[in-house]
């Protein structure tokens, strides 16, 4: 076998953090071979980027490279001046970034931007480096290169850019790409596309990817092997099948577990206790020791060695140390064969149980009807209305107390605005939203006040839903004085700590500021909040997409706990479709302003019917590596909610489009009681 | 009077900051930080100097037999009036260079033999004691300065003993543990700096009593009156027009912008169309208008303002005034944009979505979360319109002429300038005196920034 491409070894970065040293990385090695994807797979604050960065020797000033290697084809990268680093980087090693929107220029051109790179590391001058560009853009699947050579950044959208991106990576063929959460800020569909793209040039060109990712169903979709790295330090390392089919270390096992998905309903989500622990501190023990089910005395004294627990599969951990050849794990549940097998949603979960008469003859808790916002588009010297962004175009959705609705699309189809429109955050064009009874939208003033205790909402970034310059006691009174609970200050006091122990915070926390705590902790006070005035319902706006996956796992069982005890409804806004499948009990599918699919859980996600759900649903990476699946690849981006396609808004995406698809909005079809689609390849039947 | 209400809202933000912990945090933090310490003394011997500035008077004159009604005399005087007496009252003729003990210009001078000669004449007061000014000018200096620093360096110890015996009770420590926590700088208060800064200014206050007693510290200006005292004057000056153009100046900026910036739609139309209109007037127009018809309104009631001082005031406040009504806009700009940036965020929409009242949120969330961009604008300001009010003297608008301002000091020399040899010493006062106090005040709001973010620790 030849030697590998990238070899790491023992590689140390320590952050200078004022008067202290946060060792990011502690000794990290790892290898790469030609044409192969590795994965570094961890969650954030890990060390995974700055372990890329300090690859690329771009680290922050903070931050420096105490010991270690980096070779590249036998070439020490880190021993190398920094006028022939320039030429590596680009060249021989490129990059593509979590955010496309930030790492492009918008000042330039896509053409000139990809241009630069040509023009510092090859011989290409004039006619031949438009050539270049032009081949690029063909090659990164960009239609009509030649026009969109020329357009500025901000005339792309996301997944577009993210392709120029690549583009400007490949631009010299490096024999390493480094893939920084390529598809992380990206829909479902686009991320499938990005994916795509990312392998077949890989196989076309023959370089080697570093692909660092969060999400196991991207690394199982991708990576040929995986690297767990925890606080620091690789906690284990396989190739992908022994990865998927036999995870070893605890924590790796834990990650697993905490993954939300349809085999676990009804089910507490696996959650790991407590926090990363600091990295400023000198360890004398196993990193992962204080929160592992698993741990024993040794765990805490001393370091752990690594182990060889079959070929090419090591682990960090004093369990395989002690044993040497591992006792058989029991395997894991994994999810996604819940459909298939058709056992795991069959079953009653205890929430679903024989109480629940599927909402018969029971008045909704909540009733939208054909709720409509627009936004008006002005223009012109007089602020004329030019026209209108249909955000939500005719939306109506049912919830009962103590079910959930889950809300799904992709970004821009106007599911936060659904959700804001029932708050009477954003006024609705038109439509009724009727609230126990009542209608809402012709509320004003005290009127509507006195009525905003009965639903609260809770928002997908818990950085910005916190006033930074409030202390929590006060951020979660404010709702008790403006709605008038409790009456006195000391029974505010005493009920923000009951509060606070709700949803597993200590009483304590009460007297610090928000930017004190980690997101999941925020999430926690911001639920927190609007539980102080008692809601009926809570609208949901992802919750806990800005969260790394345990932390989503803390939060679900929460939301869940607190739906079983005091009878809440939740409208579940998400494009995460495995939370869906765990946490909701409805579910709704939105394009681009409308409702396309609804009905429960089971019906949507087992047996989907529009078209749209279905390239959803298969567009999602399963992390169960050996299922193979048939993913509907969908063309192009969301159109403008300014502009929808006539007839169907999803037929010039679907790939079943007929020719009357153009003509009308398609009805509703009703396949059962709960479910219905807006379809014409069922409006025969 | 607008100067003692401003104190007493500051004491009373003081007491009410004692009885909160919370409240209490940020300024400990301030406390910590060495160059927030060091420029807070500075600042506040220049507060000091202005306070006493402003506590105004009038001597009463003798009573008269047949008259049993006071009369006071006709000139105002502040308590610093009093403490600097000699040196208001020590006139020189015209100009004289610092410690100089001959005048700047030559005059005929009558020798005691009758004969007359061209030369430079004697002081009447700088350095009038010495007999052989040529051979003990030198010496005198020195020994008098030496006594200047040995009375510091007693001062200074005497403060420290107190220092150190009230830390020892406050800590609950010995006096000898305390010198040490002081020395080592291991105490959470900056002891060590603190001392060297407030020992620093009991050194020049020292000096500068001293010297000033004998010599002309910073020479003698036009009519000859002494430069330092007019410089220590025009803090007075100074502070009104930096504190009380922007106490004007800060209700519009900070309730138009962050209105227009919230509520959008016309509000935001007609607010903004207010300020382009008015930043769009030259400003110095409009100041001078507004003084000209103020200084025909006070020309015609004579009577209700029966003194200079309560004259020249007058028209330092309605300077102040017009000043803060032309400058609010840029601030009202920044807020605006600023606030159209936050109401977008999720704890104003989770407030709104809590029924929370507009000017509550404006109050509660929007207004502490932009008073770092005032803060730092204020301070720009503040360092802005004490130059602003030098180049309105210069226009002839400005303070009044018989009033002390580093303005009119800067507009006083600039003519001298060209001669030669040159008449330095009034502009480098001014500007000294003008350098310190800005860079003070900058520093000091930097720290105050930093303490009031809870991101920053």
């Amino acid at each position: 076998m030849k030697s590998p491409l990238l070899q790491v070894e023992n590689l140390k970065v320590r952050l200078d953090v004022g008067k202290t040293q946060v060792r990011a990385v502690d000794g990290v090695s790892f290898s790469i071979n030609r044409h192969e994807t590795f994965a570094l797979l961890g969650e954030s604050g890990c060390g995974k980027s700055m372990t890329a960065l300090s690859l690329m020797r771009l680290l922050p000033d903070a931050g420096r490279i105490v010991s270690g290697s980096v070779s590249l084809d036998g070439q020490d990268l880190l021993a190398l001046p920094e006028i022939a680093m320039r030429s590596v980087r680009g060249e021989r090693i490129a990059m593509i970034f979590q955010e496309p929107m930030n790492s492009l220029n918008p000042v330039m051109t896509v053409g000139q931007q990809i241009a630069e790179t040509l023009l510092r590391h090859t011989g290409l001058r004039g006619e031949a480096v438009q050539e270049r560009v032009l081949e690029l853009l063909d090659d990164v699947g960009i239609p009509d290169a030649k026009a969109r050579c020329n357009d500025y950044p901000f005339q792309f959208s996301g997944g577009m850019k993210q392709r120029v991106m690549i583009a400007i990576a490949l631009a010299c063929e490096p024999d390493l790409l480094i893939a920084d959460e390529p598809t992380t800020a990206l829909d479902v569909t686009i991320q499938a596309q990005v994916l795509d793209l990312l392998r077949r040039l890989q196989h076309e060109r023959g370089m080697a990817v570093l692909l660092i990712s969060h999400d196991l169903g991207v690394v199982a979709d991708m990576a040929q092997r995986v690297a767990v790295m925890y606080a620091g330090e690789i906690v284990e390392t396989a190739d992908r099948e022994a990865f998927f089919a036999h995870p070893q270390h605890p924590y790796t096992r834990k990650l697993f577990a905490s993954l939300p998905g349809a085999a676990r309903r009804g089910q507490q989500l696996e959650i790991i206790r407590g926090m990363v622990p600091r990295l400023d501190q000198e360890f004398s023990g196993c990193r992962f020791a204080g929160r592992c089910d698993s741990a024993w005395a040794r765990c805490h004294d001393s370091i752990p060695e690594w182990v060889e627990v079959a070929p090419g599969h090591g682990v960090r951990c004093h369990l395989f140390a002690a044993l040497q050849v591992s006792t058989p794990t029991p395997a894991l549940p994994l999810q996604g064969g819940g459909c298939e097998t058709g056992t795991a949603l069959s079953t009653p979960s205890p929430l679903q149980g024989e109480g629940w008469d599927g909402g018969e003859g029971v008045a909704p808790l909540l009733q939208v009807g054909d709720l409509k916002v627009h936004f008006p588009i002005h223009k012109g010297l007089f602020k004329r209305v030019a026209g209108h962004v249909m955000a939500v175009d005719g939306v109506s959705l049912a919830i009962h107390s103590g079910r959930t609705l889950a809300l799904v699309g992709e970004s821009g189809c106007g599911k936060t605005t659904v959700g804001k429109g029932i708050l009477q955050l954003i006024r609705p064009t038109a439509g009724s939203v009727r609230f126990a009874g009542e209608e809402l939208t012709r509320l004003k003033g005290a009127a509507l006040r006195a009525r905003r205790a009965n639903f609260q909402i809770v928002f997908q970034d818990p950085y910005s839903s916190l006033d930074p310059r409030m202390r929590v006691a006060d951020i979660i009174e404010e709702g008790m004085m403006a709605l008038g609970g409790a009456a006195t200050a000391s029974e505010r006091q005493s009920q923000v700590d009951s509060l606070l122990q709700q949803v597993g915070l200590s009483p304590d926390s009460k007297y610090r500021y928000p930017h004190e705590f980690s997101g999941g902790q925020r999430q926690r006070v911001a639920i927190a909040r609007a539980l102080g005035v008692k809601p009926k319902l809570i609208v949901c706006d992802e919750p806990t997409s800005a969260l790394d996956v345990s932390v989503q796992a803390q939060i679900l069982n929460l939301l869940k706990g607190l739906q079983d005890e005091l009878g809440l409804a939740y409208l579940f806004i998400t494009h995460n479709l495995a939370v869906v499948e765990y946490f909701a009990h409805e579910v709704a599918v939105m394009y681009l302003g409308r409702i396309v699919e609804r009905g429960t859980v089971e019906e949507v996600m087992c047996a989907p019917r529009h078209p749209y759900t279905q390239a959803l649903l298969s567009a999602v990476p399963a992390v169960d590596a050996g299922s193979s699946r048939e993913i509907i690849r969908l063309a192009g981006d969301l159109p403008s909610p300014a502009n929808p396609p006539a007839g169907c808004h999803f037929h010039p995406r679907c790939p079943q489009a007929m020719p009357s698809c153009r003509e009308s909005y398609p009805a509703e079809v009703v396949f059962s009681a709960t479910h219905s689609a807006n379809c014409l390849l069922f409006a025969g039947k | 009077m607008l100067l003692f209400l401003l104190l007493a809202g500051v004491a009373f933000y003081a007491w009410r900051v004692r009885q909160r912990e919370h409240l209490l945090q940020p300024w400990r933090r301030l406390m910590r930080s060495r160059s927030g310490m060091a420029s807070a003394v500075v600042l506040l011997a220049f507060v000091a100097v202005g306070v006493l500035d402003s506590l105004h008077f009038r001597l009463p004159l003798e009573r008269q037999a047949n008259n049993a009604r006071l009369h006071y005399a006709p000139d105002v005087l502040s308590v610093f009036d009093l403490l600097a007496g000699p040196l208001r009252k020590q006139l020189e003729k015209t100009y004289s260079a610092p410690f100089a003990v001959h005048l700047f210009t030559k005059e005929t001078i009558e020798l005691p033999g009758g004969k007359q000669a061209r030369d430079f004449p004697r002081l009447k007061y700088g350095g009038a004691h010495l007999r052989d000014p040529g051979a003990d000018r030198a010496a005198d200096i020195a020994v008098t300065a030496a006594t200047g620093a040995f009375y510091a360096l007693v001062l200074c110890a005497v403060m420290t003993a107190l220092l150190v015996l009230w830390l020892a009770r406050r800590r609950g420590v010995s006096p000898g543990t305390a010198w040490m926590l002081i020395r080592h700088g291991q105490d959470e208060i900056p002891w060590r700096t603190l001392l060297a800064a407030i020992g620093l200014l009991t050194l020049f206050v020292c000096l500068a009593a001293l010297l000033s007693a004998k010599y002309h510290l910073l020479g003698t200006d036009k009519v000859g009156q002494d430069v330092f005292y007019l410089a220590l004057k025009s803090i007075r000056t100074g502070l009104m027009i930096g504190t009380l153009t922007t106490l004007v100046m800060l209700p519009f900026a900070l309730l138009l912008g962050i209105m227009a910036g919230y509520f959008r739609g016309w509000v935001d139309d007609v607010i903004q169309y207010t300020y382009t209109t008015l930043s769009s007037i030259p400003g110095v127009l409009l100041i001078a208008a507004a003084v000209l018809i103020l200084q025909v309104y006070m020309d015609s009631n004579q009577d209700m303002f029966d003194t200079v001082a309560a004259r020249a005031d007058i028209r330092l406040l309605f300077l102040c005034i017009i000043l803060g009504v032309t400058s609010w806009t840029g601030l009202c700009r920044l807020l605006r944009g600023e606030a159209l940036k936050l109401r977008e965020m999720e704890f104003i929409q989770a407030a709104t979505a809590f029924g929370v009242g507009h000017f509550r949120i404006i109050a509660r969330h929007i207004l502490p979360n932009v008073m770092h961009i005032v803060l730092i604008s204020i301070v720009l300001d503040f360092s802005g319109l004490v130059l602003a009010e030098a180049v309105l003297s210069y226009v002839g608008v400005g303070v009044d002429p018989s009033m002390q301002s580093w303005g009119n000091m800067i507009n006083g020399a600039r003519l001298e300038m060209a001669r030669e040899p040159m008449v330095w010493w009034s502009l480098l006062a001014a500007f000294v005196f003008m350098f310190v106090l800005v860079l003070s005040a900058n520093l000091f709001s930097d720290r105050v920034r930093d303490a009031f973010d809870p991101r920053v620790k």
